[in-house]
C-alpha cells in the first residue's frame, strides 16, 4: 500500500502555516458526511477514497476543493492557479526580469520552482518557433538575510545561507541569478555602520508589532534595491493565501479597514519595481505539502517567529484552519470585495501590447477618473491614506512648517500609534535613522503640492485657527 | 476636589471631544476598575492623553460622570434620537442592558430628551435562565419607572428554547434563538407602537461581529455592521449608544452566560478579542474604525430587500428566515434553514421539496456562511 508522507518533516512557515499535524482523523466521519467544500486533511487510513479523486491513480495526499487529490494532481493544480494569476494579470511580459523574493520557506520556494518552470517552457517553444521574435522573461532570485537581528551562532547563520544559494543555484544556475543581501544594505549608501544604524533604529520602537512591522518595510526596500541596482522589472512575492487571510485580520485590527485592500492584490504598483503575488490562490498547507511530495528543499532556520499582533492573529487563523480549512479562502474572498486602489493594476500606457490582441481588451476598462487620482501614501508602510488621515496631515501642513512636523504628518495613524518613539523629543532622531529614501520621498511629495498652493494661493481663503 | 475631577469636567464644559473617547484613544488603558457592585473601591484608573501627554488618574465618582458624559455625546452628535420618540430598550435583564435602561432614562431626564421610555423584555423560554434575568427586568421596572412588555417566544411561535433544544439538541440551536429574538424584538417593539428600539451591543461586541463576517464571508453584513443605527428603511430601526463603549466600562451587574451557549463560536472569535485588548487595549476600537472605512466595491451583489410571503417580516428572500426554520420545527425537519447541506427528513418527498431547498440554496448564497457552524 503506497506510504503516506511523514509528516514529522513538514515545515511550517513564520505566518502559522504549519501542516495538517494530528487533527484530521477525528473530523473524519462527519466530514465526509457534511462534506463542505475545501475539508483539507489526511483521510483516515481506515476512511473512504484512498485513490485520487481527479485521476483514479496515485494515493491521496490531501484533500482539496472536496476531492481527494495525489501528488502530481496537487501539483497540476497548484501550478494550474499560479499561471492562471501569472497570466491573466499580465504578471510578466516577455521583456521582464523578474526577481523571486526567496524567504527559505515553502511558499516562496514553490514559486521559484513554478516560474523557472514556466521560464523553462518559453524557452522550449521559443526555441521551436520560427519568428523568435519576443525574448524570454529572466529570473532571478533574492534573499534578505536578517541575522544581524537575530541572535543565531555565526555558523548557523553561514551554513543557511549556503543552504539557499545550493538551492537556487540548482535552479538557476551560474552566480548572476542570486542575490543575497544583509538587511542593513537599505543603509549601504547612506552609513558606514549600516549594522549598528538598523539596531538602533528598531531599538527606538517599543511597540513589539510595530518594530515586526517596520522590518517587513524594511524588507521590501531591500528588495526594491536589489531589484533596481540588477536591472530587474519585476519583484515577485511567494505571498500565499494563507498569509493574505492573516494580513487581512491584522490589518483589520490595527485599524487599517480603508488600505487593506491595497496590500492583498495579484499586483501591486506602489513600487519603483512593481511587486506580483501569483500564489494569491493557494494555502500555506497544501504549498508545504507540495514541497513534501516533490521532495523541494527549504530553509529555514533564519525564520523569526511572529509576535505581538501578528503572532496573536497567526495562532487565531491556526485555530480556525483547523475548525475548517477553507476558512483562509473565506476571510481572503471577503477582503476581495473591498475595492483595490488604482494602483493594484498596470496602468502605464502601452503596458499591454505585449498580449495578443484579442486578450487586450480586456485591460482596457481602466476608469480614467480613478486613474487620474493619487492616493497620498504613508512615508514608512506605503499605506494609502483615509479621510480622517488625509485631514490631519492637510491641516499639519498647512501649520507647521517644519520637517519634523512634515515627515510626522506622512505616516499613517497606524505607523504613528506602533513605530514612532513614545515621545515626540525622539522624532528627529528617529527621522535621521530611517532610510533616507522615505523621507526625501516625502521632501519631494511635499515640494509638489507646495508649489501647486503657491500657484492657487491668491484664491484661498485665509485660514485663521484662533478663530478670527 | 483634586485636579483630575478639575481636568476632567473642564474639557466636558468646553464641549469638546468627549473625555472617554480622548482618554481611550490615547495609549495606556486603564487598569481594570473593580466591580462597584460587590462594594470593592473602583480604585483610581491611569490614562493617558496622547494629545498633550497628561497622564492623570480619575476616581469612581469622575469616571461616572465621564461615561455618562460620552453616551450623551455619542447620541448627541449621531442624532440617534428626537424628541417625543417612543423607545423601545431591548431589555435582557444582563449588564449591558441594564445599564443601558439606568443611563437612557438618567440622561433623559438630565438633558431632557423628552423620550418616551419603555423596557422590553424576550422570554425565550430558558427555564433556569431566562426565569432569573426577567427577574432583573421586572426590578428595573420598579426602579427606573419605565414601563415593561414582555414577548414571549410560546406567544409568538408556540415554541419555547426549552421545547426546541429538546427536539434538535444542542447543535445550531442559537441560530433559531437568534433569528426568533431579532423578529420578536420587533413585534414586540410594533406592539408597543414604537419608533426606536435601543440595544445595549458594546465595543467588543461590534468589534467581534466586524471580525465574524470577515470571517464568514458575509460582504452584506459587513457593510452595514459598524452603523450605529440599522434598519432606519424597515420597520422599527435600531440603535446602539454604547457603540464606542468597552465591555470592561459597563457596569458588572452580570456576568451569567446562557445555559444552552456552547462557547464555541461567538467565544471562539470573544477570546481573540480578549487577547487582543490585552495586548493592545485600542485594538477594540480600531477594529470598528477599520469596519468603519471598508469600501464595499460597488459590483458587488447585495442581497435585495423585500417582505416575507407568510408573515410579512422584513426579508431578502421569499420566506424569512424565521418562517424556514419554523417549518422545520413543525415538520420535524430541524436541518432545515441551516447551513448549506440542509438533510432532508427520512420521508423525503420528490422534486417540488428539491427544488425549493436548491433555490433556496442559490440564493442564499450572498447571505450565509458557506464554511462551519458561524451562524448567530
Amino acid at each position: 500500500a503506497p506510504v503516506h508522507p511523514s509528516m514529522a518533516a513538514a515545515s511550517s512557515s513564520s505566518c502559522g502555516g504549519a501542516g495538517c499535524g494530528t487533527h484530521c482523523s477525528s473530523s473524519t466521519s462527519s466530514s465526509v458526511e457534511d462534506a463542505p467544500e475545501g475539508i483539507l486533511g489526511r483521510l483516515s487510513i481506515s476512511g473512504a477514497a484512498a485513490s485520487c479523486g481527479k485521476c483514479g491513480g496515485g494515493a491521496v495526499v490531501v484533500v482539496a476543493g472536496g476531492v481527494g487529490l495525489c501528488g502530481e494532481c496537487l501539483r497540476a493544480q497548484l501550478f494550474g492557479k499560479f499561471k492562471l494569476a501569472v497570466t491573466s494579470n499580465a504578471m510578466v511580459r516577455p521583456t521582464d526580469s523578474v526577481l523571486v523574493a526567496f524567504s527559505g520557506g515553502p511558499a516562496s520556494r514553490v514559486a521559484l520552482q513554478f516560474i523557472h518552470e514556466m521560464r523553462s517552457k518559453a524557452i522550449e517553444s521559443w526555441d521551436a518557433s520560427n519568428s523568435q521574435a519576443l525574448p524570454v522573461f529572466n529570473v532571478g532570485a533574492a534573499f534578505v538575510d536578517e541575522s544581524v537581528l537575530l541572535s543565531k551562532p555565526e555558523c548557523e547563520v553561514e551554513q543557511a545561507t549556503e543552504d539557499i544559494k545550493s538551492l537556487v543555484s540548482s535552479l538557476l544556475p551560474g552566480d548572476k541569478a542570486m542575490h543575497i543581501a544583509s538587511l542593513d544594505y537599505v543603509f549601504s549608501s547612506e552609513s558606514k555602520d549600516g549594522k549598528g544604524r538598523l539596531r538602533e533604529l528598531v531599538g527606538m520602537i517599543t511597540d513589539d508589532t510595530g518594530r515586526e512591522d517596520l522590518l517587513q518595510c524594511l524588507r521590501m526596500l531591500s528588495l526594491q534595491k536589489i531589484a533596481l541596482e540588477n536591472g530587474y522589472t519585476k519583484i515577485m512575492l511567494g505571498s500565499c493565501a494563507s498569509t493574505i487571510a492573516c494580513h487581512v485580520l491584522s490589518a483589520t485590527v490595527k485599524g487599517q479597514g480603508y488600505s487593506l485592500p491595497a496590500d492583498i492584490q495579484y499586483v501591486d504598483t506602489r513600487w519603483e519595481v512593481p511587486v506580483v503575488l501569483p500564489l494569491r490562490d493557494c494555502l500555506a498547507q497544501e504549498l508545504s505539502l507540495l514541497c513534501e511530495f516533490d521532495s523541494l528543499k527549504t530553509q529555514e532556520l533564519l525564520d523569526r517567529p511572529c509576535s505581538g499582533i501578528n503572532g496573536l492573529v497567526a495562532s487565531f487563523v491556526a485555530r480556525l484552519r483547523e475548525e475548517n480549512p477553507s476558512r483562509e479562502h473565506t476571510i481572503v474572498r471577503t477582503a476581495q470585495k473591498l475595492k483595490p486602489f488604482p494602483f493594484n493594476k498596470f496602468s502605464a500606457n502601452g503596458y499591454h501590447d505585449f498580449l495578443p490582441s484579442r486578450l487586450r481588451p480586456k485591460f482596457q476598462d481602466v476608469d480614467s477618473d480613478e486613474s487620474a487620482s493619487s492616493e497620498v501614501l504613508c512615508l514608512i508602510c506605503r499605506s494609502p491614506f483615509s479621510e480622517s488621515e488625509l485631514q490631519n496631515f492637510e491641516s499639519t501642513r498647512r501649520k507647521s512648517q517644519k520637517k519634523i512636523d512634515l515627515y510626522t504628518a506622512y505616516c499613517c495613524q497606524s505607523c504613528h500609534f506602533q513605530i514612532l518613539p513614545g515621545g515626540r523629543d525622539l522624532y528627529d532622531h528617529f527621522f535621521s535613522l530611517i532610510p533616507r529614501f522615505w523621507t526625501e520621498r516625502a521632501d519631494t511629495a511635499s515640494a509638489s503640492h507646495s508649489s501647486l498652493r503657491d500657484q492657487i494661493e491668491d484664491y484661498l481663503l485665509e485660514d485663521d485657527d484662533d478663530g478670527n | 476636589t483634586h485636579p483630575g475631577a478639575h481636568a476632567v469636567r473642564r474639557r466636558s464644559d468646553e464641549g469638546r471631544e468627549p473625555p472617554l473617547h480622548a482618554l481611550r484613544r490615547a495609549e495606556g488603558r486603564a487598569q481594570a476598575a473593580q466591580n462597584p457592585r460587590t462594594g470593592e473601591p473602583r480604585g483610581l484608573r491611569s490614562v493617558g492623553l496622547g494629545v498633550s501627554d497628561i497622564c492623570f488618574q480619575i476616581c469612581r465618582e469622575c469616571f461616572y460622570i465621564v461615561f455618562e458624559d460620552e453616551i450623551h455625546q455619542t447620541i448627541v452628535d449621531n442624532n440617534l434620537f428626537k424628541a417625543g420618540e417612543r423607545v423601545a430598550i431591548g431589555a435582557s435583564g444582563g449588564k449591558d442592558s441594564t445599564v443601558l435602561a439606568y443611563v437612557l432614562s438618567e440622561l433623559n431626564k438630565r438633558h431632557k430628551y423628552g423620550l418616551d421610555l419603555f423596557l422590553l423584555s424576550i422570554d425565550e423560554g430558558i427555564t433556569g435562565y431566562r426565569d432569573d434575568s426577567l427577574e432583573t427586568v421586572k426590578r428595573n421596572e420598579l426602579q427606573y419607572g419605565l414601563p415593561l412588555k414582555i414577548v414571549s417566544y410560546k406567544d409568538l411561535y408556540d415554541w419555547t428554547m426549552d421545547d426546541i433544544v429538546k427536539a434538535i439538541g444542542l447543535k445550531n440551536n442559537c441560530t433559531f434563538c437568534g433569528v426568533f429574538r431579532r423578529q420578536a424584538l420587533d413585534r414586540g417593539a410594533a406592539l408597543l407602537k414604537v419608533d426606536k428600539i435601543v440595544t445595549g451591543h458594546n465595543a467588543d461586541d461590534i468589534a467581534e461581529t466586524v471580525l465574524l463576517n470577515i470571517l464568514r464571508g458575509d460582504i452584506a453584513r459587513l457593510s452595514r455592521c459598524t452603523f450605529i443605527t440599522t434598519g432606519e428603511d424597515g420597520p422599527i430601526p435600531r440603535c446602539k449608544p454604547f457603540k464606542y463603549t468597552y465591555e470592561k466600562e459597563i457596569l458588572d451587574y452580570f456576568s451569567t452566560e446562557c445555559i444552552y451557549s456552547p462557547n464555541a463560536y461567538r467565544g471562539f472569535a470573544r477570546e481573540f478579542i480578549k487577547d487582543l485588548e490585552r495586548m493592545r487595549p485600542r485594538a477594540i476600537l480600531d477594529i470598528i474604525t477599520s469596519g468603519e472605512n471598508f469600501r464595499i466595491s460597488t459590483t458587488t451583489r447585495m442581497p435585495e430587500q423585500g417582505t416575507c410571503e407568510r408573515c410579512g417580516y422584513i426579508s431578502s428572500q421569499k420566506l424569512c428566515k424565521a418562517c424556514v426554520l419554523l417549518d422545520g420545527l413543525n415538520r420535524g425537519l430541524p436541518k432545515l434553514g441551516i447551513g448549506r447541506t440542509a438533510k432532508v427528513g427520512a420521508g423525503a418527498d420528490g422534486s417540488g421539496e428539491q427544488q425549493g431547498k436548491r433555490a433556496e440554496r442559490r440564493n442564499r448564497s450572498s447571505l450565509q456562511g458557506k464554511h462551519g457552524n458561524l451562524d448567530f
